[in-house]
């Protein structure tokens, strides 16, 4: 059986050692206060009415996606999710293209036709696709990668899925797939410990998602998905043993949604204490404490870097709500190519 | 006695009853247990009848109506509830490989008592990956019964018959329903068989079939050509498999004129089978080419304006009947 690391958080004086200097540091904060900002917003909207449909937002998850983002270079490719308006935010689709595809206007991403769930969607920033059906997206990266392993291009591809993806059969089938193939495909299960209102514990036989992951073979590692460093580095270390042929590998962050499921969900399932527990290992502010502790940010610095996100927003919101919705006789086009 | 329900409450006190009628009968799906289901439907059953009878699943929809096969053959009767009905592709084989010719392929030594219960979102903006409505795929599979109440009140009616049915149901409510408006049902127990639509206006000029969500649809726009002075009979199909060609036929003969509403695409969608049988039967009671309102052959847009300008309604039934009849 593959071997499973744990990485847990990793201390601020470490961060030297890995190269990340200030500038690099900072941009990953700027970026989890964007997708925290932003998800804010999107809530907001919601409940004033402005915004129609479900939404599933990546608060609380800041990490994951940004650690795993700033480790890719721009040709790699990801596979979100419905819960993947940060996975768009930390690979930089402006924010304004996601808010407009979760209005279903014609400027947002798809265009308006896919809405929130697949709003990730840009393939111009290598997310060409983000699926709504749990698990499916799994085998679909294993393709991607027999694709660039096959065209012999250096690229790798990241999948994004949940704890509760681990239990379809296209995670068991995709991933056998992937060992066997020994294709550049890196797993990320962002374990919030809950599918939709039922917790991990009562839908989840075995150790680990890291474990299960490594009976197929498959380098597997669990790591604190509220550390967007220990994401980050983790996922260094992966990309660079994938670009150099070393088959797939898969990372379990342990991680927990700020809130509910979807935007209308209150989360009444979670006890109250399991709550508080993990509100105070909240990614950005952990991160923030940690790059004061390095003398990269004070509290005024990291007030003007929310402010500035807030005044980007404020434009964002105007201009999406703003944007026209495409014209029903223009569908067509999109149904066939030819 | 009669007293107001939603559809979710109908259909909870379908399984609730049937539940207290048969211990043989369980319910397993995914949230369908601690939180009464994603919408409700099986809300208070878990506090009744227990965790051995009502279970939370992964999220594993081959495994769930695998299980539900396996569990019917050796004698318990589950209804496995699969919360989209996008998600039955996943456990598509078990269904159309296994319980629905399990029967025919022993030779009549086995039966498959099921229920799969399912519900599709179209009309809540719920993008193209939860909005679809396939019931028509299913007509490709003798053996599996398809089920499509559209009321409240038919919704009980029909989903304690599919239990107590020796054969699959499948079982496709409308998501969009669940908790729009509220019906008089029946306190007192009451069954509605499968395989019979129901006339549920009489009229003389045109018959309007329509099937789940549209038949509101169609008795709205019945009621607004009532006041024009067109009279409009509408059939709820209600079961799409096996299908009560008789009742629409027998329409058809009196108002010389049809039109099939309903929400699959156009091609290969229920209204096509529809059609089919009528003109294979009653081509010559027909004055005028069947006319058929369906989704358009298009994925569901997520867009709120372009869902709804994709979606059969009561506007596009009035305009196609009073150029039918005018
Ligand atoms: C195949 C399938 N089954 C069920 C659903 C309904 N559903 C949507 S999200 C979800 C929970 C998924 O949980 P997890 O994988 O842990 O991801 P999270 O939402 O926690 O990020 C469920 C059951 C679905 N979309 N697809
Ligand atoms: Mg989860």
């Amino acid at each position: 059986m593959a071997i499973i690391e744990v990485v847990g958080g990793l201390p601020p004086s470490k961060y030297a050692e890995l190269g990340l200097g200030r500038d690099k540091l900072l941009r990953m904060l700027r970026k989890m206060v964007e997708i925290r900002l932003f998800e804010e917003r999107v809530e907001r909207l919601f409940f004033e009415g402005k915004i129609t449909g479900p939404s599933h937002l990546y608060l609380g998850e800041e990490a994951i996606a940004v650690g795993v983002a700033e480790a890719l270079a721009e040709s790699d490719v990801v596979v979100s999710t419905y819960r993947g308006h940060g996975h768009a935010i930390a690979r930089n689709v402006p924010m304004v293209a996601v808010l407009a595809e979760i209005m279903g206007k014609a400027t947002g991403t798809c265009k308006g036709l896919g809405g929130s769930m697949h709003a990730a969607i840009s393939v111009e920033h290598g997310i060409p696709v983000a699926t709504a059906i749990v698990g499916s997206g799994i085998p679909i990266a294993v393709g991607m990668g027999l694709a660039v392993k096959q065209l012999g291009e250096k690229r790798v591809i990241v999948a994004f899925f949940g704890d509760g993806a681990v239990n379809t059969g296209a995670f068991h089938e995709g991933l056998n797939l992937a060992a066997i193939w020994r294709i550049p495909t890196l797993f990320v299960c962002e374990n919030n410990q809950y599918a939709e209102f039922t917790p991990i514990t009562k839908t989840f036989a075995g150790e680990s998602i890291a474990a299960r992951a490594a009976c197929y073979g498959i380098p597997s590692y669990r790591v604190d998905g509220n550390d967007v460093i220990a994401v980050y580095s983790t996922t260094m270390k992966i990309v660079e043993k994938l670009r150099r042929g070393d088959g797939p590998a898969f990372m379990e962050c342990i991680t927990y949604r700020k809130k509910g499921h979807g935007v209308y969900d209150t989360a009444w399932y979670r006890p109250r204490e399991e709550v508080e527990e993990w509100m105070r290992r909240d990614p950005i502010e952990r991160f923030g404490n940690n790059l004061k502790e390095l003398g990269i940010v004070d509290d005024g610095l990291l007030k003007s870097i929310e402010a500035e996100v807030e005044a980007e927003l404020d434009k964002v919101v105007e201009e999406a709500m703003n944007a026209p919705i495409l014209p029903f006789e223009q569908l067509k086009q999109f149904i066939y190519s030819t | 006695m009669e007293r107001e329900l939603s559809f979710a409450e109908a259909l909870n006190e379908a399984l609730r009853e049937e539940m207290r009628r048969d211990e043989r009968v369980i319910i397993f799906g995914e949230d369908v247990a601690v939180a009464g289901g994603v919408y409700k439907v099986t809300k208070g059953l878990l506090e009744e009848f227990g965790p051995n009878r009502v279970i939370d699943t992964p999220i594993s929809e081959a495994a769930i109506v695998g299980a539900a096969v396996g569990a019917a053959l050796m004698g318990l009767r589950p209804v496995a509830e699969i919360m989209y009905m996008d998600f039955l592709t996943i456990a598509t084989d078990q269904l159309v490989t296994h319980a629905a010719k399990l029967r025919f392929m022993s030779g009549g030594q086995l039966k498959v008592p099921l229920v799969v219960r399912t519900q599709y979102s179209l009309g809540r903006v719920h993008g193209s990956q939860h909005s679809q409505f396939y019931p028509a795929w299913f007509l490709q599979s003798p053996g599996l019964k398809v089920v499509l109440p559209a009321t409240p009140r038919d919704a009980k009616g029909l989903l304690k018959s599919a239990i107590r049915d020796d054969d699959p149901v499948l079982f496709v409510e409308c998501g969009l329903l669940y908790h729009r408006y509220k019906e008089n049902v029946p306190e007192e127990e009451y069954l509605i068989p499968l395989g019979k639509a129901d006339v549920k206006r009489r009229g003389n000029d045109v018959t309007v079939v329509a099937v789940s969500r549209v038949v509101r649809e169609a008795l709205e726009a019945a009621q607004r050509l009532d006041e024009r002075g067109i009279s409009v009979e509408v059939i709820d199909l209600m079961t799409a498999q096996p299908m009560d060609s008789e009742t629409i036929i027998n329409s058809v003969k009196k108002t010389n004129r049809l039109v099939i509403a309903e929400d699959s695409v156009k091609t290969g969608g229920l209204s096509a089978e529809i059609a089919a049988r009528v003109a294979e039967e009653a081509l010559e009671y027909l004055d005028s080419p069947i006319v058929r309102l369906n989704s358009p052959d298009m994925p569901v847009p997520f867009s709120a304006k372009l869902e709804q300008e994709y979606m059969v309604n009561a506007d596009k039934i009035v305009d196609a009947v009073s150029k039918l009849v005018g």
